[in-house]
């Protein structure tokens, strides 16, 4: 056990009034947090890194896991808090005048001794700090890939027309994992709803190339494997153009210009017609 | 189960296949089906895949075979209440099976082999994707 930590030790009131008026002037963020909270964090940390201080230097060593664990926490609920990365790093490193002064103090007279002790203590709260960034970072990440996983989900929605008629509007660039979602949630809605008739819209999807083209034509084959027709709508002119120019077959396929004209023809093949409700005589309309 | 149950309804053959199919049940229900078809003239052929929830392409092949094999009898196949998993997993393996017709249920299948069989043999050529 080198120096630095018996004074930490001896030193731990001082060094926790220090840090904490250290914050209150540069990483002070009363908006996110309040005086009590990041009293009662700061009071735990300094409990559980003089604790560990006391038997190892290494961050890696078992003395220094509930210490991790600890960071790991604080990392977690300011980034819920909405803390920016170098905000929490700052919580640790703002530690780093207190221990200095008291180690200055404690020191006087042995300069040379002072500055290895110095560089020992940085050293530590240097790699906590950097674990607590790797933590909050890590959180934002997960964060993100939650988010994702939740995009791709509301992005396939699979909506019901008439009995037996499901439509699926497709709306962004269709990529391999999310035509895998698109595929499944289709197929689940068919057998879900007993449909006979699935409409795919693709008025929304930019460009169509030939793997999408690919993706929507396995699909297509799927539902009609499964006992259900499967219409293509919302082809715009220029998809057409792309389609052919590609050298995509799409003739096994029915395709419609509107989502309304492949409707149409749900209703129509499943025995069904509009008729107007006004007018002296009501004519079923031509489908 | 050594062999799968092969129904008689009226002018049809129903199969419901409930176990996971290995190679040797599939070659003996394509002999007893093909033999039954001949027994009995029959004009349909509902297979019922609901329960099936594992497909190889051996399997896939197998029901291909027995489409055709029925078309030659002049018995047209319908294939019942096929799982996603299942289609998907077959039209990744490049297996469309364009010869048979489809249906969500066996109710819906047995509809299906009706209107066949009311409309007598029809000319081969539509397109297959009516309802």
């Amino acid at each position: 056990m080198s120096a630095f930590q018996q004074v930490i030790k001896a030193n731990e009131t001082a060094i926790l009034s220090g840090w904490l008026s250290e914050m209150a002037t540069s990483t002070r963020r009363t908006d996110l947090m309040g005086d009590t909270e990041i009293r009662q964090q700061a009071t735990e940390l300094l409990r559980l890194f003089t604790e560990a201080s006391q038997t190892s230097s290494d961050v890696q060593s078992a003395a220094f896991a509930s210490t991790k664990e600890f960071l790991k926490d604080v990392a977690k609920s300011r980034m819920d808090q909405g803390f920016t990365p170098a905000e929490t790093a700052l919580f640790v490193l703002s530690m780093k005048q207190p221990v200095f002064n008291a180690l200055r103090d404690a020191m006087k007279s042995n300069p040379s001794e002072l500055v290895t002790e110095i560089w020992a203590a940085g050293n530590l709260l240097d790699k906590l700090s950097m674990l607590t960034v790797t933590n909050a970072i890590g959180f934002r990440e997960l964060t993100i890939q939650r988010q994702q996983e939740e995009m791709l989900e509301l992005s396939t929605p699979v909506v019901k027309l008439w009995d037996g008629i499901l439509a699926l509007p497709l709306i962004g660039t269709l990529d391999s994992a999310r035509t895998q979602v698109v595929m499944e949630s289709l197929l689940t809605a068919i057998v879900d709803t007993n449909s006979q008739v699935a409409i795919i819209d693709i008025t929304g999807v930019p460009t169509v190339d030939t793997l999408v083209a690919q993706h929507l034509i396995k699909t297509i084959t799927a539902a009609r494997l499964m006992g259900a027709d499967c219409y293509l709508s919302g082809i715009r002119p220029a998809i057409a153009q792309t389609i052919v120019h590609l050298g995509i077959d799409l003739t096994d396929i029915q395709t419609k210009a509107k989502l309304s004209d492949a409707f149409a023809l749900a209703l129509q093949r499943s025995g069904k017609t509009v008729v107007s409700t006004k007018g002296s005589a009501p004519k079923p309309k031509e489908l | 189960m050594d062999r799968i149950p092969i129904l008689k309804v009226g002018d049809c053959l129903l199969v419901t296949i409930q176990v996971d199919m290995h190679d040797e049940l599939a070659m003996s229900l394509q002999e007893d089906l093909t033999s039954q078809i001949a027994r009995y003239g029959s004009r349909g052929v509902l297979i019922d895949i609901s329960s099936l929830e594992i497909v190889d392409s051996f399997i896939g092949r197998m029901l291909a075979n027995i489409a055709a094999m029925s078309r030659v009898l002049d018995a047209q196949t319908v294939l019942t209440g096929m799982q996603p998993a299942v289609a998907i997993t077959l039209v990744e393996l490049g297996m469309a099976l364009p010869g048979i017709k489809t249906a969500l249920n066996v109710e819906r299948g047995m509809q299906l082999l009706q209107e066949y069989m009311d409309e007598g043999p029809e000319p081969e050529e539509t397109d297959g994707s009516e309802a």
